[in-house]
Formats: structure tokens, sequence, C-alpha cells
């Protein structure tokens, strides 16, 4: 097991009171693993990305524990987590555009970000410049500034230099969801080209596009309001989904070659609890078309196949 | 209805003007009541341009946009006021479209203030309801809010239905889909369904071809700014023509089918 996050609790301080962002998420994922990461704006899915990183100022690590590689990560403490950031754990950032420092040279920055890490810049730069050929740009690049390179270039860029070190594990936020059609098939084959080339060991996508997770994701989890919905392999979640969750989500995304005249999909009624205080029991209890009164208490997360993990009362092993 | 005949813009770039772009190059199609014509490209093929000078915020280097026969760009104030009741836009960003310091109902009441002074208070607050009926809001969830206190989806129908109380035939609808979550997003695009069957023409701009094709009549695949393939909906995505369109359609991230598996075909076929 590369990652595994047991009952993590994050909540923001705010002046009203602790917003639940992520209340007790427990998942595992094993070595050469792509995970993606799911679910509407606000359900927590990029909380949970960040606090595996860098915890915002205003979030706080409240319980859970998330190990690496046998090796807990510190998430609560942002000293003791500079260690792991870079060479064990990285990010691509949501708007890899403006990553990059935009008064240094491409090359400058990275050697200052090695440095940063006690790591020598020329006894990489064999190995920058390899990586750099593999995503199809020059070692020309590594005297330009940013403002020269375009924006697909520079998301190239910054996932060249993310996974420089070989971390164990790489979240990448959003990284799709500002390119082009094009540009986004590009960038979702080298995610899987640096798994495969073992640049990284594992990862986690976060988007909200579950049709581009399931091109390049090996498991799905799905999230709901801080909490999560369902886990399962890619070609369950989108072929056989249980949650009821997960089946309105699938069944809401137009597809090429639905049309409106001949098929009405239809969305899901209203909107997610906010977090501040949030229901108690199924947090999706409200939207359902499945609640019951059971709903009212909190449904266990799970497993009712192998590699299937589902919190609901409706559907389950009995 | 609305004609867009030949039209290109070129915008000045550069330190001192001295660099073109041409941003729109030749571009003609037209709309009638009733249709929804998508307008789908990259970011940079024009889409948004065409948009913008639709609705008179960029002015047209050179052709010539008809609205009913008259000359759009020759319309002077009161004659433009008049286009403004018929053609209205909806923008991609549903909070930057309000003031956040003022409640997001008072979008409606600068339109009461501009267009309909005369209206009675008590006859305005009916209008106003069934406008909010009509985009399936209810007035009590939405009026007296400030814009933080909506959700995306609420605000973006917020603002449709402020394009509805004016007597619209064209609503220009730029990317309002993109910035909302998958489970609001169908709504929204079945509300422009309604509203095409109400005999109003839309304008769908988007670089989503899966939206696209759900919602629109008509299809325009732009790039670069010039017209590359156009044409009823389902013969562009059943059958496209120039290389370009099927490059796109093959990029798109399908929800059943893998790109692995795509290609493939793609790959038999040629053979």
């Amino acid at each position: 097991m590369s990652l595994t996050v047991d009952d993590l609790k994050v909540y923001y301080r705010t002046l009203a009171g602790d917003v639940q962002a992520l209340d007790g998420v427990t998942f595992t994922i094993a070595d050469g693993e792509i995970m993606g990461l799911a679910g509407e704006s606000g359900c927590g899915k990029s909380t949970l990305g960040n606090s595996l990183i860098r915890l915002d100022t205003r979030a706080r690590h409240v319980g859970g524990h998330v190990t690496l590689d046998g090796e807990e990560l510190p998430i609560g403490d942002n000293e003791a987590m500079n260690e792991f950031r870079f060479k064990r754990v990285s990010i691509v950032p949501q708007y890899a555009m403006s990553a990059l420092n935009p008064t240094r040279k491409i090359g400058r920055m990275i050697d200052e970000l090695l440095h940063s890490r006690g790591v020598q810049y020329d006894t990489v730069l064999p190995e920058l410049s390899r990586r750099l050929d593999l995503v199809g740009l020059s070692d020309d690049v590594l005297g330009l500034y940013p403002i020269e390179l375009s924006g697909g270039m520079k998301q190239r860029v910054v996932m060249v230099v993310s996974t420089l070190l070989d971390p164990s594990l790489l979240i990448a936020d959003e990284v799709t969801s500002a390119l082009d059609v094009s540009t986004q098939k590009a960038v979702a084959e080298t995610l899987i080209g640096f798994r495969d080339r073992g640049f990284v060991k594992s990862m986690i996508v976060i988007t909200h596009d579950l049709s581009i997770l399931y091109q390049i994701a090996d498991t799905i989890l799905v999230m709901y309001a801080g909490k999560l919905a369902e886990k399962a392999s890619a070609e369950t979640i989108v072929n056989a989904p249980q949650h009821p969750y997960t089946k309105l989500l699938i069944s809401s995304l137009p597809e090429v070659g639905v049309r409106y005249a001949d098929k009405q999909l239809v969305g899901i009624a209203g909107r997610p609890p906010a977090l501040l205080n949030p229901p108690s029991g199924c947090r999706f209890a409200a939207r359902c078309p499945l609640a019951t009164t059971k709903c009212a208490e909190e449904p266990p997360f799970v497993e009712i196949a192998p590699n299937h993990t589902v919190a609901c009362w409706e559907v389950g092993p009995c | 209805m609305l004609k867009l005949e030949h039209i290109s813009k070129t915008y000045r770039v550069g330190a001192f003007g001295g660099g073109r772009l041409q941003a729109v190059d030749d571009v003609t199609f037209d709309v009638e009541p009733g249709e929804v014509i998508s307008l789908i490209g990259e970011s940079g093929s024009g889409k948004t341009t065409i948009g913008r000078m639709i609705l008179r915020l960029s002015p047209i280097t050179t052709g010539r946009i008809t609205f009913d026969g008259t000359d759009v760009s020759s319309l002077r104030r009161s004659h433009l006021k008049e286009y403004y009741r018929h053609v209205q836009g909806v923008f991609q960003d549903p909070f930057s479209s309000c003031n956040p310091i003022f409640k997001a109902d008072r979008i409606f009441a600068l339109i009461k203030h501009e267009f309909f002074p005369e209206v009675s208070a008590q006859e305005w607050r009916h209008r106003v309801a069934a406008a909010l009926e009509s985009v399936s809001l209810n007035p009590a969830d939405v009026l007296g809010k400030y814009p933080h206190q909506l959700s995306g989806g609420q605000l973006q129908r917020l603002l449709i239905a402020r394009a509805l109380l004016l007597d619209i035939k064209i609503l220009v609808a730029d990317e309002i889909i993109s910035m909302l979550d998958a489970s609001t997003r169908i709504d929204v695009l079945n509300l422009l369904g309604d509203l095409k069957k109400r005999g109003l023409g839309i304008i769908f701009i988007t670089h989503d071809l899966s939206l696209g094709n759900y919602i629109s009549d008509r299809t325009v695949i732009l790039r670069h700014g010039s017209i590359v393939e156009m044409g009823a909906t389902e013969k562009v995505f059943g059958n496209p023509q120039h290389e370009y369109t099927q490059m796109l359609l093959a990029s798109v991230p399908q929800l059943h089918s893998k790109w692995a598996e795509f290609e493939r075909a793609a790959h038999v076929a040629t053979v």
C-alpha cells in the first residue's frame, strides 16, 4: 500500500464555527494506482488533495492518520511536512500557468527549487532534459521565461518539474479543466506515461469531469459533502454505480450522441448541504430518491463487492 | 432573423498597435427563431468575439450583422436600446456579472429602471415572479439574497430570467455551463431547450462538444477565427468532413468508450 488515509478529518476555522470539509475519510491507494477523485464543487476533493501536501492556513487537522510507504505524514505540521514535499509527495497545481515564477527563466527556477531541497541542478540536468524530451519539449525551454511558452507548454513543464525527484505520490488537481479537448488528451496521456515509466508511484487525479477520469484512472473515489460516497474501479463506477448519488451524477452527463430532442437528461434537484452544521446521518438524504427514515443514521462505508465500497443503507451486502 | 454576413474582426496588438491579430475571419451564418446554433472551438478560435460583436460589445472590422433587416452597427440611442430589448447575453461567470456589493435581484431593478419605468411596482413583482418561475426558481429562495448566498446554477438562471423580462428574441449564451457543477449543468441546458420551444433563437458558445451536441440544431465549428465546418448537428457530429472536426471528436473524453478503443476503431476504418 503506497498511501493509507485513515479517518482523516480536516475542518476550516471560520468566525461562525468549524466547516467540516473532510469528515472521516478512509481509503488506500496501491502502488502504481491512479485514483480519480470526483465530486461537485465544495465536496472537499481539493481539501483532501491539499491536506496531503500543504494544509491551508485556515484549515485544521482534527483527526486521523495518513501513512505514505509505511511512514506517517505529519500533515498538521507545516514545518515537518517540508521533508516530504516535492521529494515524496508532489503536486501539479490547478493553474499551472501561474505556478511558474514569471521573473525567472525556467532553468533558473528549477535550479533554485532543487537547491532548496539540497539537490544539485547539474546532477539532475541529463534526466531533466530526457523528460522534457518525452513530453515533446526541447532543452531550449530552460532558457526561456514562462511568458514565452504557451499554456499547454507551461502545463507540461510544470508536470515535468513536479515529478523530477520521483515522488511516491503525485496530486494532480484539476489539471485538465482549463484546457482544450486536444490539449486535455495530451496532458492526460502524459500523466499515464509518467506512471508507466515509474516517475511517480501512485497518483490522485482530482477533477469534476468523470469522463476524463474514466480515460485515465484505475479507480474512482466519489465524494459528497465532505464524506466518501463510493469507491470502485473506473469501469464499475461508470457502468455499474451503486450509490444513488453516483448513479444520478453519471446519468446527468451529456455525451456526444445524446440529443435533447431524443432523450432529456435530468439533473439532481437541490444542492449539497452547508458543511458548517451538516445534517447528521447520510448527507445526501435530502436529495436522494431512495431516502428512508433509516438515513437519519450515518451509513457505514462498507465493501459490497471486492474493491467496491459504498456508503448507503439502501445498497449493501445485507 | 439575425444574420451575420462576412464578419471579420482584427485586433491591434503589440506596444504601439503595430501588430495585427485576425480574431474572426469572414464568418457568415444566421439564426432563426426557435433554433439553437452552437459555436464550438478551442480557445482563441474567435467564438466569444463573435458573441461580443452580436451584442455590440466590440465593433466589427468588416462585414455586417443585421437584425430583422437593420444593420446593427448603425444603431444609436433609442434604436440601440430597442435592439437590446430583443438581443441579450448571458456569460460564463455568473458571479462576475453581478456586483457583489448589491443584492442579486438588483439586476431586475436595473432592467425596470432602464426599460420599463412606467410599469407599476406591483405589476413588476408579478413579472419578475413569472420570469423566475419560467427558469424554475422559487422567488422566495433567490430574491433579497446577495450573489454569494446563491449557487452558481441559481445565479446563472437568475441572469437568464433577467434576459426573459425583456422581450428577447435572441440569447447569446457564452459558456454559460462551464462554471456549473455536473448535477446542475443539465438543468440549465434543459432550460435552454424549453426557451427554444418558446421561439427563442439561441447562440450557444462552448468548447464542450458533448454539450453543444446535446442542445443544438445546427453546429458551427470554428478554428483560428474561420468556420471549418457548419451544418445540422447530427451531420457534423455523425459524419464530420473536415479533419479538424474529426480530430476534435476523437479527443473528447467519452464516458463509455476509451480513447484507445476509439483510435483502434478509427485505425481499422482507415486500413
